[in-house]
C-alpha cells in the first residue's frame, strides 16, 4: 500500500479528516525550509503538499507568488526539492509527500528521468497545476509505472459531463480546488461546497482533499468536515513571510512560528 | 486547395496541436471555459452572419484593406529586391492588433460575456481591445507590466480615454509575460462572465489558430494586391515575431506555396550572444508556458528567464507554437535583430519614406535592409509593416539621447 493510501486509510479507521500543510520549498532558504519540513509531522500534518517553485505559477494568488519567488531566489530547483525529500525520508517513512507545481520544470528534467529520481527520493505523488488530463500522459504513464500518484485537480467548473475524464485515471487523492480563483484569495462557503463535494463523491471513491482559500483553524474544520482532508498554503507561508527580518532573513524563531500556526490548523482540521 | 497530406496549413489537431507544440496546459478551472471557447470559436468560424458583421467592421471601422506599398525611395536607397509594405500600421488603432481584437470581441457577445480582460506588452493590443470594449460597450481591465507602462506612456492613457482600466502588473519582470499570468489568475476568479481576449497568436488551444484567422487577412489582402500590382507571387515576405500574431496572418496564405521565402524577424535586444534578448527560437529551447508549447527563454531547471527588447510588444520570452513548428519544419527561417539594427531602421524608413514604424516593425525592416541589396531587382519582397511608431518617439529619443 502506498504511503498516501495507507495515511488515508488510517485516518479512516481513526475517524479523523486529515490536515495537508503546503510550504514552498526552499523558502525563505533551503535550511530553513528543510526545518519547516522536518517539523511538520509533528506539528499535525498528515500529508505535506512541497510546493516545487516556478517564475509563472498563474494559479497561484500573491503569497504563493511570493514565497516561490523567495525560494527561487534563495537557490531552489527541482533537484534541491528531491534532496530535501531524500533527506527528510531518512527520519520519516511513513508521511506522505506530494509534490505541487507546474509542468516545465518536470518537462525540462525529462518526465521519465523525473519520475524515476522523485520516487527513489521518497515522493509519493504529483500535482502538476497546468497540466489537465487531455495533456498529462507525458507525465502520468512514466509516474506510474514510478510508483507515484497522479492527483487531479478538480475545480467548481467541472461538471458531471467533464468529471469522469478528470478523476478517471486520478490516483491517491482528488484535490477540489473550492472556489473559482487563485490560491489564497476569496474563502468558500459551506452552503456552496456540498453540492459539489457530494457531486464529486458521485465519481470517485477517492478521498477528497478541499484547499484554496483556506486560512483559519475554524475554517479547516468546518471545510475539512466536508471532505477528507483540507490543505492550508497561503496562510501558512504567509506566516514565513511575516517571520522574516528586514533583509528577508529568517528571524530566530521562524520555524517555531510557523509550524505553531500548523499546529492550530491541523487541530482545527483534526476536529471537524 | 493545398493538398492536406502535403500542406504546412493544416494544423492545428483536434488538441491544439502543430507537431509537438501548442496545446492547452490550463488550470482545471480554466479547462472547461477554453473547451466552451473553443465551441463558440468553431460556431463563429461557420456562421455566415458572424463573418458579415466582421467584414463590415473591419471594411468600415477598421479600414481595411489596408494598401499594400511600394517603397520606392527605400527600394532606389537599398539598390536591390524590390520592397513592398504591406500597411497594417494604417488600421484604425495603429496596427494590426485590431483584426483580432475584432474578431474576440465579437466573439465574447455571441457568448454572453459581460466582461473584457486583455493582457499587453507596447499597449498596442490594449488598446485595440480597449477601442473594441468601447464601440461595443463592454467593460474592459487590462493588464500591463509596470516597467511598460513606464513606457508606453501615450498608450497608456490612450486606454484611459477609451474607458478601459489599467491594471499595472509589479510582479515577475513586470513585463508582458507577467501582465498574461496577470490576466490568467483574473480569468480563473470571474469565470462566468469574463472573456480574455489574447493578443497574440500563442497561449492555449483554440488561441494560436484563431488569432491565426483573424489575422490571416492580412496575408489574404497582400496576396490579392501582390498579384494585381505584379502579377506574381513574392519572392520573400519579412515580419516581425513577438508571439508572433502579425507574421502568422502574413505567412499562413503563403505557407504552401513553395517558392515564397518566408523570414520571421526575432527581438535580439543587445545581442542573442548577451543572453539580454528575447529570440525564443534562435536562443531558446521547446517549453510550457501560458498554456502552450512552444520555444522559450529558460534556464536549465525550467525556470523562464527574462526577455529583453527595446520594443515591448517583442519582449517575451516564448512565441506562438506555430512558429515553433514551422521553424522545426525549416519553412519560415526565424533570424535575430538586435536593437541597435531596429534603432537605425526606424530612423532611416521616418526620414526616406516618411513613414515612422513602430519599433516591432522596424525589426523586420532592419532584416529587409540587410538582405534587399544583395537581391536582384526583381526580386519582389512584401514587408508587414505591421504597426505605427507614435507610440515609440518618446522611448526613441530617450534611447537617441534626446531631449523633448
Amino acid at each position: 500500500m502506498s504511503r498516501i493510501a495507507k495515511r488515508f486509510a488510517d485516518l479512516k479507521t481513526q475517524g479523523r479528516k486529515g490536515f495537508v500543510a503546503y510550504i514552498s520549498a526552499g523558502d525563505p532558504d533551503l535550511e530553513t525550509s528543510f526545518e519547516i519540513l522536518k517539523g511538520l509531522p509533528g506539528a499535525g500534518a498528515d500529508v505535506i503538499e512541497l510546493g516545487v517553485p516556478f517564475t509563472d505559477p498563474a494559479a497561484d494568488g500573491p503569497s504563493v507568488q511570493a514565497a516561490g519567488q523567495r525560494a527561487l531566489k534563495a537557490g531552489s530547483s527541482m533537484r534541491k526539492v528531491l534532496d530535501m525529500v531524500r533527506r527528510f525520508r531518512e527520519q520519516d517513512n511513513e508521511t506522505p509527500i506530494v509534490l505541487m507545481g507546474y509542468f516545465n520544470p518536470i518537462y525540462i528534467y525529462g518526465c521519465e528521468t523525473f519520475s524515476r529520481d522523485a520516487a527513489a527520493a521518497g515522493v509519493d505523488g504529483l500535482i502538476t497545476v497546468d497540466l489537465p488530463p487531455e495533456e498529462d500522459s507525458e507525465l502520468r504513464i512514466p509516474a506510474e509505472a514510478a510508483g507515484l500518484d497522479i492527483i487531479r485537480l478538480t475545480a467548481p467548473t467541472t461538471l458531471d459531463d467533464r468529471l469522469p475524464k478528470v478523476v478517471g485515471t486520478a490516483s491517491g487523492f482528488i484535490y477540489h480546488v473550492s472556489i473559482t480563483g487563485i490560491t489564497g484569495t476569496k474563502s468558500p462557503t459551506v452552503e456552496a461546497l456540498k453540492p459539489v463535494v457530494d457531486r464529486l463523491r458521485r465519481h470517485t471513491d477517492l478521498p477528497i482533499a478541499i484547499g484554496f482559500g483556506v486560512n483559519t483553524p475554524a475554517q479547516a474544520r468546518k471545510i475539512g468536515a466536508l471532505g477528507d482532508a483540507v490543505v492550508v498554503g497561503s496562510a501558512i507561508v504567509n506566516r514565513v513571510r511575516d517571520s522574516l527580518d528586514a533583509h528577508g532573513k529568517a528571524n530566530p524563531g521562524l520555524v517555531s512560528d510557523v509550524l505553531g500556526l500548523v499546529q492550530s490548523l491541523a487541530d482545527g482540521a483534526h476536529q471537524a | 486547395m493545398p493538398d492536406t497530406l502535403n500542406s504546412f496549413r493544416s494544423g492545428p489537431d483536434d488538441n491544439g496541436r502543430f507537431g509537438i507544440f501548442g496545446g492547452r496546459y490550463v488550470a482545471e478551472t480554466l479547462m472547461p471555459l477554453i473547451l466552451e471557447v473553443e465551441k463558440a470559436f468553431r460556431a463563429a468560424q461557420n456562421d455566415p452572419e458572424f463573418w458579415r458583421q466582421w467584414d463590415y467592421y473591419a471594411k468600415h471601422y477598421v479600414g481595411r484593406p489596408s494598401p499594400l506599398y511600394f517603397a520606392e525611395r527605400l527600394t532606389a536607397h537599398l539598390g536591390g529586391a524590390k520592397i513592398y509594405f504591406k500597411r497594417d500600421e494604417l488600421n484604425h488603432t495603429g496596427s494590426h492588433k485590431a483584426n483580432n481584437c475584432l474578431g474576440q470581441v465579437l466573439l465574447a457577445k455571441r457568448m454572453g460575456k459581460t466582461r473584457i480582460i486583455a493582457e499587453t506588452g507596447a499597449g498596442q493590443h490594449g488598446v485595440a481591445t480597449a477601442t473594441f470594449c468601447a464601440l461595443f460597450d463592454l467593460p474592459c481591465t487590462v493588464y500591463m507590466g509596470a516597467t511598460d507602462v513606464e513606457r508606453q506612456k501615450p498608450n497608456v492613457f490612450r486606454m484611459k480615454l477609451l474607458g478601459a482600466e489599467i491594471v499595472p502588473v509589479t510582479s515577475g519582470s513586470a513585463t508582458l509575460k507577467d501582465a498574461m499570468n496577470d490576466a490568467l489568475r483574473d480569468w480563473v476568479a470571474n469565470v462566468d462572465d469574463t472573456y480574455y481576449v489574447i493578443g497574440t497568436a500563442a497561449g492555449p488551444h483554440p488561441y494560436p489558430e484563431m488569432v491565426r484567422e483573424f489575422q490571416s487577412i492580412i496575408g489574404r489582402e497582400a496576396k490579392e494586391q501582390i498579384l494585381e500590382a505584379e502579377g506574381r507571387l513574392p519572392d520573400t515576405l519579412v515580419a516581425c515575431i513577438g508571439g508572433g500574431s502579425n507574421a502568422i496572418g502574413l505567412f499562413h496564405p503563403f505557407l504552401d506555396d513553395k517558392d515564397v521565402k518566408i523570414i520571421g524577424a526575432e527581438a535580439a535586444g543587445r545581442g542573442v550572444e548577451t543572453g539580454e534578448h528575447a529570440a525564443a527560437i534562435t536562443g531558446g529551447s521547446p517549453g510550457v508556458l501560458h498554456g502552450n508549447r512552444t520555444y522559450l527563454l529558460q534556464n536549465e531547471d525550467g525556470q523562464i528567464q527574462e526577455a529583453h527588447s527595446i520594443s515591448a510588444g517583442l519582449d517575451y520570452p516564448g512565441i506562438g507554437p506555430e512558429h515553433s513548428w514551422l521553424a522545426d519544419q525549416g519553412r519560415v527561417q526565424y533570424v535575430p535583430v538586435t536593437d541597435r539594427e531596429a534603432l537605425d531602421a526606424f530612423q532611416l524608413c521616418s526620414k526616406i519614406e516618411g513613414i515612422i514604424p513602430a519599433l516591432e516593425p522596424a525589426h523586420a525592416l532592419a532584416h529587409v535592409c540587410k538582405i534587399a541589396p544583395d537581391l536582384p531587382k526583381d526580386h519582389i519582397l512584401v514587408m508587414n509593416m505591421c504597426g505605427r511608431g507614435d507610440k515609440d518617439v518618446f522611448s526613441v529619443a530617450e534611447h537617441l539621447g534626446v531631449e523633448l
